[in-house]
């Protein structure tokens, strides 16, 4: 009986905490949104975080998207093989890439890659007093560090879950039709018949989402990390994993929406 | 204007010479009070230091200072603006008009030391570039680290970090001018250029110095008046040379640097033979 009261208390503190944490970043996104406008108003300091998130993640984003595309290819064909349809891989593997693995893969990669780099940055700026010395000089470190990154990781995000998608599609290709013999006209034909324009915004919907929520964990996370070496380590940690989580969690919502 | 020899026996200042009155502070973290019933006057173009042991909120002092934090209780006035009573945007006006030498310098790591000077500058002012040039070379020149403007900060010592964010606090020529710890970690040389510089930016340049610091040596060389806390509040007050002579047994532990005396050595804890015998975990 006990030990039950006990388990509802931890249950009730969790869901309480929960609760606390999501309410504390909801009200970083307003402050963070109420400061886009004055950061766009300096461009430089977003492009050079577009940079940052975006062209720095590539490598990584592409050789992902290579790999994912040449193992859909390879699966896909066994799997469409079976039917006789080996000339449907090209639409199976534009929907699978576009709705759905371009924009999760990425989001995760993103989180993983760009996500850790923010917190830990803010989180280090925090500790060394960077950010506390923006105050002081009556700068306010939301518009100057937090809205750049986070505006960042936005615009980087749906861009980079393209270009997973393309080299995606190539590596599909690479395999279904140069390795496995499927004929090269079918596979493009289908995919341009088959896939329209409702796909496309699912993805593009999805990574600006995922873009979003990412960027929004890792700015909050470093923005809010204890000012210690194993506060950073903490603060990016969840980082990785709140954003992952999420992300799968709001890939699920999405798409039962845009179904 | 005539310098007392002490404070606490000086006659009222007027109104407007003091720059920054802490009125009957009370401050807690955790029911735990940092201060209670603080009380400091800094004078205008004067150096002031606030001394005492670690951890006697001396750093907090000057987050209440800059409106980073709100006291419980009592009044914070700085250039006669109460700063719990001040917005946000007049809390950043404040702030304009203030700098502050941080413990480690807190330079942008991302950015060079040219643009570290020039930040504040960018930041509230449209000043065309080749002026903005001028200002931060002639900061730089300062404290003597021109030939330093394209390094980044990673690649200065610690002396020199804290040079740089010396320029720093002064390009927007503020009014105050708070050091924090500005002469921990140094070496003697490097500690030496800090201590010359904060003379010399209060003597040419006017400014109203508040230097927090525990080296009591280095501050009496330069500070017009201190105070030293204690337990939360000022247990002395007035010129080094003051406190130096004092009889009071905290002040003499404090500026003698004696191990044990009214700040225990030892925390709290319970009889060592007694812990030694026991198997409990310490």
């Amino acid at each position: 009986m006990s030990n039950g009261h006990k388990g509802n208390g931890l249950g009730n503190g969790l869901l309480l905490e929960g609760i606390r944490r999501m309410g504390a970043v909801l009200l970083f996104l307003f402050k963070i949104l109420a400061q886009c406008l004055p950061a766009l108003a300096r461009p430089s300091l977003v492009i050079a975080q577009i940079y940052n998130a975006g062209a720095r993640s590539l490598i990584i984003i592409m050789l992902s998207g290579l790999f994912v595309g040449m193992v859909l290819g390879l699966q896909g064909f066994e799997l469409l093989q079976r039917f006789g349809s080996e000339e449907a891989l090209g639409t199976a593997a534009a929907l699978g890439l576009l709705k759905e693995l371009g924009p999760v893969v990425t989001a995760l990669l993103f989180a993983g890659r760009a996500g850790t780099a923010l917190t830990s940055e803010i989180g280090l700026m925090r500790a060394t007093d960077q950010l506390t010395a923006m105050e002081i000089m009556a700068v306010d470190p939301l518009r100057y560090v937090a809205a750049p990154r986070f505006l960042g990781g936005l615009i980087a995000m749906p861009l980079l879950a393209a270009i997973f998608s393309l080299i995606g599609l190539f590596g599909a290709q690479l395999i279904g039709v140069q390795l496995m013999g499927v004929d090269k006209g079918a596979f493009w034909s289908q995919m341009q018949g088959s896939v329209g324009l409702k796909d496309i915004t699912e993805g593009v919907v999805k990574s600006f989402v995922f873009g979003a929520t990412c960027s929004l964990i890792a700015v909050h996370e470093g923005y809010n990390a204890e000012p210690t070496a194993a506060g950073v380590g903490l603060a990016t940690t969840r980082t990785v994993v709140a954003s992952s989580v999420l992300t799968l969690l709001l890939d699920y919502v999405l798409t039962a929406i845009f179904l | 204007m005539t310098k007392p020899d002490s404070l606490q026996s000086a006659s009222p200042a007027p109104a407007d010479d003091v720059v920054v009155d802490v009125r009957a502070v009370h401050y807690a973290v955790d029911g735990r009070a940092i201060f209670s019933n603080l009380d400091i006057k800094v004078r205008r173009g004067r150096i002031t230091a606030v001394m005492g042991p670690s951890g006697t909120g001396k750093t907090t002092l000057l987050r209440l200072i800059t409106g980073q934090i709100v006291a419980d209780s009592g009044q914070v006035i700085v250039l006669g603006r109460d700063v719990e009573q001040a917005k946000t945007s007049e809390i950043y006006a404040l702030r304009k008009r203030m700098g502050m030498l941080f413990q480690n310098g807190a330079l942008l790591t991302d950015i060079s030391v040219f643009e570290n000077v020039a930040f504040p500058v960018r930041e509230h002012t449209d000043l065309p570039e080749p002026l903005i040039r001028r200002l931060v070379l002639t900061k730089l020149e300062a404290v003597g680290l021109r030939g330093a403007a394209n390094l980044m900060p990673t690649e200065l010592s610690g002396g020199m970090a804290r040079r740089v964010a010396l320029a720093r606090a002064i390009v927007m020529d503020p009014e105050i001018l708070i050091y924090d710890e500005p002469f921990v970690g140094l070496d003697p040389i490097s500690l030496g250029v800090i201590q010359r510089l904060i003379k010399q930016m209060n003597e040419a340049l006017g400014i109203t110095s508040v230097v927090v610091s525990h080296d009591v040596q280095e501050l009496a060389s330069i500070a017009d008046d201190s105070y030293l806390l204690s337990g939360g509040r000022v247990v002395a007050s007035g010129t080094p040379q003051e406190l130096a002579k004092s009889d009071s047994e905290v002040v003499r532990q404090f500026m003698t640097g004696a191990a044990d005396g009214p700040v225990a050595f030892h925390y709290p804890a319970p009889d060592l033979g007694q812990q030694l015998l026991t198997e409990e975990e310490p």
